[in-house]
């Protein structure tokens, strides 16, 4: 698929792209480094990264921690929700790249649907604003452990995934973003009230480093999963995992 | 030559649950260092060596994968130490005043320690680790689950206050710890009589 404005992306610089190579390369630096420690030190390169018998205990205990979580997500029960003077300020930016790596949308987006949808037609952001809002003031927790307060609205994704014929029996829902990102959730999470496909943040259009032009923020789920700068959504029964999940992120991730 | 009693210091099933435990908590701990020190709320990172994953992604998965077999082990000691008479009959809390008593006794040097008996110091001990660990549980759901298991984390004061309890609690842990292998080095034929089922000594009184 060839996207135009992957030349404008080329020209600038490119650190975030290989930033996932360069963790991948230190970490298997510091596991040959450990191997020669012994015991613990063994265990210590046990990051995900390996094939050894150790990360593939841990990557069934985390299949298993994904059923365990499934099964306690309740679609009724809402996160808890604040005043609008509980945001916030300054807002932290945080990306798997720097802020003054922040992409523009490109001038041709549209929001291209696939998989296991009715209409596959793509959508403008004027065709979203149409449909019902949704706003929200809750709690944004990162995967790190550190949390803020933000204030989003936009359209409910269980009534754009109705609206565009989206299979609801189907498992994951997956976004791709023009940044490069990528996440996927599961369709009961994809179906809960506060799950929303965002168009405003603190009550303005999000700009580029807030997700521009539509974002997921789903308060159910920690931060990485409320994928920014989004350019495609597919409903699947493939396992789609995504760009921190493959490299050993919990998959599920449910708050 | 110290006389014995029939029964072992400790039941099999202590031994192994305590066994299973041991190396759980400090997974636990280790793992919890790694995930601390992706985003530290404190002006403080834990050294390398005190962590275990690698890296955020893999210390999450070492915290999971060791919490599931501590839940396991921690329902069944419960069970165990109900059921059996275990906590009623060695580890339940102790007098303020036997405490004092025991603590200068023990202080002075005068204390004697005999294996499979468990002084007023030691009940308090084990009794409030068991409870601190009991806590730490209860944070680690509020902020594993901060929605599905919300009101938990509403109760302990929402999810960053309930972020800073968590790694709180972890310092309780390691503080006993601390006195838990310190004694053992002054004692280390505790050590064999928690790993083999040596036979228990007569209660030694306060020399």
């Amino acid at each position: 698929m060839s996207r135009p404005h992957d030349l404008r992306r080329k020209a600038a610089v490119t650190m975030d792209e290989i930033r996932p190579e360069l963790a991948r390369i230190s970490r298997r630096g510091l596991i040959s480094g450990g191997l020669s420690l012994g015991g613990l030190a063994l265990l210590t390169g046990c990051d995900l990264s390996t094939h050894s018998g150790v990360d593939a205990a841990l990557w069934t205990m985390m299949h298993f921690d994904d059923r365990v979580q499934a099964g306690l997500f309740s679609r009724t029960r809402l996160a808890t929700t604040f005043p609008a003077s509980a945001v916030t300020k300054p807002f932290r930016f945080n990306a798997f790249y720097e802020d003054w790596q922040v992409r523009e949308t490109p001038p041709d987006w549209r929001l291209e649907l696939s998989g296991l949808i009715g209409d596959k037609a793509p959508w403008t952001i004027a065709k979203l604003r149409a449909l019902p809002q949704e706003a929200q003031v809750t709690r944004h927790i990162c995967i790190e452990g550190w949390s803020q307060i933000g204030q989003w609205s936009g359209v409910p994704l269980h009534i754009f995934l109705r609206r565009i014929g989206a299979d609801p029996r189907a498992r994951y829902v997956a976004f791709q973003c023009f940044d490069g990102y990528s996440t996927s959730i599961d369709m009961p999470s994809a179906l809960h009230p506060q799950t929303i496909l965002a168009l405003d943040f603190l009550g303005e259009p999000l700009a580029p480093e807030w997700g521009a032009p539509v974002r997921l923020r789903i308060p159910t789920k920690l931060g990485f999963k409320s994928a920014k700068n989004i350019r495609a959504i597919a409903v699947t029964n493939t396992y789609p995992g995504g760009y921190w999940e493959d490299q050993g992120y919990n998959w599920f991730s449910g708050s | 030559m110290t006389k014995t009693l029939k029964r072992p210091a400790h039941p099999l099933p202590v031994r192994i649950m305590h066994w299973i435990g041991a190396p759980t908590i400090v997974c636990m701990m280790l793992s919890g260092c790694a995930i601390y020190d992706a985003s530290p709320s404190l002006p403080f990172t834990f050294p390398r060596w005190m962590t275990l994953g690698g890296w955020l992604a893999g210390g999450i998965a070492w915290h999971i994968s060791a919490m599931w077999v501590l839940f396991a082990d921690g329902i069944a000691y419960l069970l165990y130490g109900f059921a059996s008479g275990h906590f009623r009959r060695d580890l339940f809390p102790p007098g303020p005043r036997a405490v004092i008593r025991t603590m200068a006794a023990a202080l002075t040097g005068r204390l004697g320690h005999s294996l499979g008996h468990y002084n007023e110091v030691q009940r308090l001990l084990y009794a409030g680790v068991i409870v601190l660990i009991g806590f730490q549980v209860v944070t680690g759901f509020a902020i594993w689950k901060p929605v599905q298991l919300g009101w938990i984390t509403d109760l302990l004061g929402g999810y960053p206050i309930a972020r800073g309890l968590h790694l709180a609690a972890m310092i309780g842990i390691l503080l006993f710890l601390v006195v838990h292998l310190t004694l053992v080095a002054i004692f280390p034929r505790t050590l064999v009589a928690m790993l083999a089922g040596i036979a228990a000594e007569p209660e030694a009184p306060a020399r």
